[in-house]
């Protein structure tokens, strides 16, 4: 019998998810309402005596100094609406999984099969507000009709029929497994109509590959042997999907593309990912010769470096931006979660020590109309910011480095950026740690999570634009205990050598881990029949495909299998052996007896021609801006510290654990109060050593709007200065570039796909050219090349826009330097030279221009200059560095002094002037977001070191730092241009998203 | 030291979301002890390891169970109801019996949440499973990061707090750290008994403060740690382990400071306290 529980605050307590949940309700739906409260329900559907069930209520699921539990009776009172929010069936229900757990543990009996536990919440509101209103709280507020389900009752028919009624949300599948066969011998026209139905993502050219391999005689043979028809399994053809979509498979980043540049010149490039990206580690590596630090690159879940002699480095960053469109939550913990995995299956498997976040959102506080798919905003914001907290924090894993940034075209899809680095010693059992390998024999293992239906399609959906018809099954919710048990288990695992090879679970699900690992030893053979489901009713295709979370795939050898399981069991964590690694040379699925697919290995990983891209290159000219010169800029600085890209986003930053694991050095946010934004992160991995893991990022996706050229040298660029600011070494830094392209491929649907093509050509020619100039060897990254949304009528596409992510060393993390300034009558310098470049610039963007003259990057003498500064720092001769990025130097200036609560008297007639000194103004002076600056402060005493170890770069004292609390700027005539109160300057930087 | 002297050893418990026990386990043996154990939970169900073998229980910070039935109130129901595989006995037993012995336990924020539910703290009258005080969802709603300034009350019979002179300085990292007792009667007798060992206050450490950010998260009285009426039981929701060197401070580039850091005390204390009454 079905029982329900629930769980009410007492009334005298405070409810403070109530209260959060009023103030969303007044800040974003302006409606009145006067109080909310909440309450846990527990719906348990388990055979359990009356007593039991009272000792569950009364225990574990209550917390009595604050709480009341009742059973089967409503706790629900004083209010004028209910609405209860639960999960659709199937959507992974965590707490309902702990709490079947504490029973379990009370009863001393296990659940049965088919018994469990199911959580919903209820708000309870009151005010004036009409069933409408309540409906509109709901759907905009409380519930993501995606995955959660809910119903509203008023006071008075919950008092008719005496509460809300039992609902058990458990999936009710047949329990049969059905295997369709296909048949491609139809038209192309059906041939695509097969691909779209079935969320395949296959052209109509790889649905005519498939089709000519199902005509092979020798094929047909040797499947007549296994009992297959010659018509594809459903089996065999996601297999191929997931294999070959955009998400896995990179066709865009591996095909031939014929590019154009502005001139009329042609080139054929044959993949821009050999060409550029890997071409670029080579080189780097080349030139470094026998100071090459990199061990394993490209071809593992996350790239590995060395750290020292006894530890090597690993970190991967990732991209979950269609499910964080339709599920922020849901799809942001994924994102982290699934993030985690990727260290964690690098070579025998990492420690992980931290997480990065970059976001890119549209304003959170748009006021128009938005497409109906489209989730506004702020519901992104809110639970993408939500689920990287669940999912970073509940792991354990501080997250030290990330950002926020702001674009309207990121309605279109939000991305959402998440990095994970781990640590993993040198020599594991005497073998290098970054290496692995599988023997024919091992066993295909696989731990963690069950299989359901979440997560279906979620490679090849993300391989298409978002559209009304994005698939729900697409969506996952993770959670993040079940792979730290699960993890806490193969750490111990790893140390005792039972494995032999470890990778991930992630997109495309057990199709492509095990058809990736297939590709290691040449074959396999699985049966599905003995993967373990969290609920009868799955298809075959459906378990080989599934992106449940928590699971990774591991090779175990035969021997090692018992003492694998056992300690799996002690665990608590669920194993299971799928099948066997062969060196048959094929993918051979089975269900039960049946063989269901029967692929060449050969065929699945090179079956696949290169796409072919056209790619033109025609500049864009912006309208020339008019910027009105001024006396005074103080304003236009308050304006440019209050927007969304420059503010503080310490409301978010706060809420994400950074210190955890006790190796924290330069944390998120510095300075006098605890309150200014430090450009980079120190860490500290083993504890009872002082060196540092530094990481940084760069990204300016606005720059893209004039030329993607200088969009990512900027990236690199901004990524290495942050990492040098804090004292990072150019001696043992690596690069990680993610893409995040909207469509590049021409079609009807994208008419201007050629010059999309034409922007991550050249995105790709600075990528090489900035990284070989600063000895930056690529270890890692990720493309994600369908960043539209397209309804039919309306199209947003983002920006193209790359995040660069550095990873390095700093010999003796005790030098770090922070970016607030330190004490009045330290000397101010500007490192680097201004040009006339405020294209693309915050600045511009306040007055309504793009304009032309984006920043660029010399990387010859960026690269001397950070070498010299480095330096400085190892000799201890910086007070303070902070980096010059969007809003340039009033913006960097104004940082450091509030950060410090000291002043700064500065002149800009002491700036360094690059080009045409006719276009030398304050404004450009100030706001110009020219590349690779430092401001730094330095001690009186200091001067002569500091000036003697920049020497020969360009360098200028340009002021003071002062015990008034005050920003003065003068301008090129002597007069003040900049006045403020450090006060009334944190203030602005603060308020904007101080509430969120 | 000789071979003839024995060893203090620590255990810090992990396992179901623990997540602080590298860091504790650092801080022990910087604070003095011989050797601090990292344990799965699954050693001791297990038999592998039992709690009698050491001096110092560590129940450190982390999500255990994700938080999912409020903090560590899974945890609490395991560790009354788990039975130990090979003795015939419930963890509890070997709880119980630590505590028993006059051996000290610290509980840092999960910890100190598992503490408080479990009813180990506050404890009167020895009885350790009644639990008379809860810690709930912090004031602002919200998981906060923030270092916060902790006055500390020489009063307080705590072993771990011993020689503090004015206050300590930690982070707080938690959602629900807001200190509850179940009625003004239990309040009274915390206050009475001096177990309020540690108070958010402002960075003079003279006056409690409810105000946030100070006070995180809203803690009647300012509550930040609690002890048992032994002093050998302490609950805190700020991380000693989390400040035990000059680098882990927020501000260590601008101000001079010690090299070593605020937190370390307190496991130097229990160190101090096994060496001289239990080994």
């Amino acid at each position: 019998m079905t029982r329900r529980i629930e769980i009410a605050l007492r009334v005298q307590v405070r409810d403070p998810r109530g209260e959060r949940i009023k103030r969303e309700i007044e800040h974003f739906l302006h409606l009145p309402v006067e109080r909310v409260r909440t309450i846990d329900v527990y719906t348990v559907d388990a055979a359990l005596s009356d007593a039991e069930l009272q000792q569950a209520a009364a225990g574990p699921f209550c917390d009595q100094v604050i709480q009341e539990w009742h059973l089967d009776t409503p706790a629900a009172r004083d209010f004028d609406y209910l609405v209860e929010v639960g999960l659709r069936p199937g959507v992974t229900d965590n707490v309902g999984r702990t709490a079947r757990e504490a029973v379990e543990y009370l009863t001393g009996r296990p659940f049965q099969p088919g018994e469990g536990v199911y959580t919903s919440v209820q708000y309870l509101l009151s005010g004036k507000i009409t069933h409408a209103d309540v409906e509109r709280i709901t759907t905009g507020l409380l519930c993501n009709t995606l995955i959660q389900r809910y119903t509203i009752l008023d006071a008075a028919t919950f008092a008719a029929q005496r509460g809300v009624p039992v609902f058990v949300p458990k999936v009710l599948g047949e329990i049969k497994t059905e295997v369709r066969e296909i048949n491609l011998e139809v038209t192309d026209q059906e041939l695509m109509r097969i691909s779209k139905d079935g969320v395949l993502a296959l052209t109509l050219e790889e649905m005519q590959i498939i089709q000519a391999h199902f005509r092979d005689v020798q094929v047909l043979a040797a499947r007549q042997k296994m009992g297959l028809g010659p018509r594809p399994t459903d089996v065999e053809l996601e297999a191929l999907a997931q294999t070959w979509s955009e998400h896995c498979k990179h066709k865009i980043f591996a095909g031939t593309v014929q590019y154009e540049d502005e001139e009329g010149n042609r080139q054929e490039i044959k993949s821009l990912f050999k060409s550029f990206i890997q071409r670029t580690t080579k080189d780097v590596r080349e030139k470094l010769g026998d100071r090459d630090f990199c061990l394993s690159v490209f071809k593992d879940n996350a790239g590995v470096i060395r750290f020292n002699d006894d530890w090597s480095l690993v970190f991967k960053v990732e991209t979950h931006n269609s499910p964080s469109a339709l599920d922020p939550y849901g799809g942001a913990l994924t994102g982290i979660v699934g993030v985690n995995r990727d260290p964690f299956g690098t070579g025998q498997g990492a420690k992980l020590i931290f997480n990065t976040d970059v976001f890119c959102f549209a304003d959170p506080f748009y006021d128009k109309p938005l497409p109906s798919r489209l989730l506004h905003p702020r519901r992104i914001y809110e639970g993408v910011v939500e689920g990287v907290e669940h999912g970073g924090n509940k792991s354990g894993i501080p997250t030290v480095n990330g950002s926020l940034v702001f674009d309207g075209r990121f309605a279109g899809k939000p991305l959402v950026f998440c990095g994970t680095a781990g640590i993993m010693p040198a020599t594991i059992n005497g073998k290098p740690s970054h290496e692995k390998h599988i023997e024919p024999g091992d066993l295909i293992v696989m731990a963690g999570g069950r299989i359901g239906k979440d997560g279906i399609h979620g490679a090849t959906f993300s391989s298409e634009e978002l559209n009304e018809n994005s698939p729900v099954s697409a969506v996952q919710i993770g959670d993040p205990i079940t792979q730290k048990r699960m993890f806490d288990f193969l750490i111990r695992a790893r140390d005792k050598g039972l494995y032999n090879f470890i990778t991930d679970n992630g997109a495309g699900g057990l199709s492509s881990s095990i058809g990736e690992m297939s590709g290691e030893c040449g074959g396999c053979r699985m049966d599905l029949a003995k993967a373990p489901l969290k609920y009868a009713g799955l298809n075959p295709w459906e378990i080989l495909i599934s992106e449940a979370q928590e699971r990774m795939s591991l090779a175990v050898p035969p021997a090692k299998i018992d003492e694998f399981t056992e300690m799996a069991r002690r665990f608590g964590v669920e194993v299971s052996v799928l099948g066997e690694f062969t060196d048959s040379g094929y993918f051979h699925i089975l269900h039960g007896e049946r063989t269901v697919a029967y692929l060449p290995v050969a065929f699945m990983h090179e079956g696949l021609p290169p796409m072919q891209l056209p790619a033109k290159w025609v500049p864009p000219r912006h309208e020339e801006p008019r910027v009105v010169i001024q006396n005074d800029y103080t304003a236009d600085l308050k304006q440019l510290l209050a927007s969304l890209n420059v503010c503080s986003k310490e409301s978010v930053v706060r809420r994400y654990d950074h210190e955890v694991q006790g190796g924290s050095v330069v944390k998120p946010f510095t300075g006098a109060a605890n309150d200014g934004p430090s450009d980079a992160a120190v860490v500290r991995p083993v504890l009872d050593s002082f060196e540092g893991v530094v990481v940084a990022h760069g990204i300016c996706p606005r720059y893209s709007d004039i030329d993607t050229y200088h969009m990512t040298a900027n990236a690199v660029d901004e990524a290495l200065r942050n990492y040098v600011a804090v004292g990072g070494s150019l001696d043992l830094v690596a690069g990680l570039d993610n893409f995040c392209w909207c469509d590049p491929v021409l079609s009807e649907k994208t008419p201007d796909g050629d010059y999309k093509m034409a922007q991550l050509v050249r995105s790709n020619q600075a990528l090489y050219d900035v990284c070989m100039a600063y000895n930056l060897p690529l270890i890692s990254g990720k493309d994600s090349m369908k960043n539209d949304f397209y309804d039919g009528s309306v199209k947003i596409s983002i920006p193209p826009t790359l995040l660069f992510s550095v990873i390095g060393r700093i010999e003796d993390a005790r030098k770090a330097v922070t970016m607030d300034v330190k004490r009045p009558g330290d000397i101010v310098y500007l490192l680097g030279k201004t040009g006339n470049e405020l294209g693309a610039s915050e600045y511009l963007a306040l007055k309504g221009f793009v304009g032309n003259r984006v920043p660029q990057v010399d990387t010859a003498k960026a690269y001397k200059r950070y070498r010299a500064y480095h330096e400085a720092v190892m000799a201890g001769l910086v007070a303070s560095c902070h980096d010059l990025s969007d809003g340039g130097l009033a913006v960097a200036a104004a940082e450091s002094a509030f950060a410090g609560a000291c002043g700064m008297n500065l002149d800009l007639t002491r700036v360094l002037w690059t080009g045409d000194d006719g276009e030398r103004n304050d404004v450009t002076l100030l706001f110009a977001e020219s590349a690779s600056r430092h401001l730094v402060t330095v001690r009186p005493e200091n001067r002569g070191a500091f000036e003697a170890a920049m020497g020969g770069n360009c360098f200028a004292s340009i002021g003071v730092v002062t015990a008034e609390p005050v920003l003065t700027i003068t301008g090129i005539d002597g007069g003040t241009v900049v006045r403020a109160g450090l006060a009334e300057l944190k203030e602005a930087w603060q308020r904007t998203l101080k509430d969120l | 030291m000789g071979y003839f002297m024995v060893k203090t050893r620590a255990i810090v418990i992990t396992g179901n979301g623990t997540n602080c026990e590298v860091e504790a386990a650092h801080a022990c043996r910087l604070g003095g002890f011989d050797e601090a154990v990292i344990a799965h939970i699954s050693d001791l169900l297990s038999g592998d390891l039992r709690l009698d073998d050491f001096h110092f229980l560590n129940l450190t910070g982390g999500f255990l169970d994700g938080d999912d039935l409020g903090s560590a109130k899974a945890q609490a129901n395991r560790f009354k109801y788990a039975r130990v595989d090979d003795l015939s006995e419930h963890l509890i037993d070997q709880l119980l019996r630590f505590i028993q012995a006059g051996k000290p336990i610290l509980g840092v924020c999960n910890g100190f949440q598992l503490m408080v539910k479990m009813g180990l703290l506050p404890a009167f009258d020895g009885n350790l499973l009644q639990q008379v005080a809860t810690l709930t969802f912090n004031d602002c709603g919200r998981f906060q990061d923030r270092w916060v300034y902790l006055k500390n009350n020489p009063a307080s019979p705590s072993i771990f707090t011993r020689g503090i002179d004015r206050g300590i300085y930690l982070p707080i990292r938690h959602g629900e750290g807001k200190f509850v007792a179940a009625s003004s009667e239990i309040m009274d007798r915390i206050e009475a008994n001096n177990l309020a060992v540690l108070r958010y206050s402002g960075p003079d450490y003279e006056e409690p403060t409810m105000a946030f950010p100070e006070n995180p998260n809203g803690s009647e009285h300012a509550i930040a740690a609690i002890c048992d009426e032994s002093g050998l039981l302490m609950g805190l929701m700020p991380h000693p382990e989390a400040f035990v060197h000059r680098t882990n401070h927020p501000r260590w580039t601008r101000e001079e400071l010690p090299e070593e850091g605020d937190g370390l005390i307190l496991f130097r204390n229990a160190a101090e306290y096994v060496r001289s009454k239990l080994v």
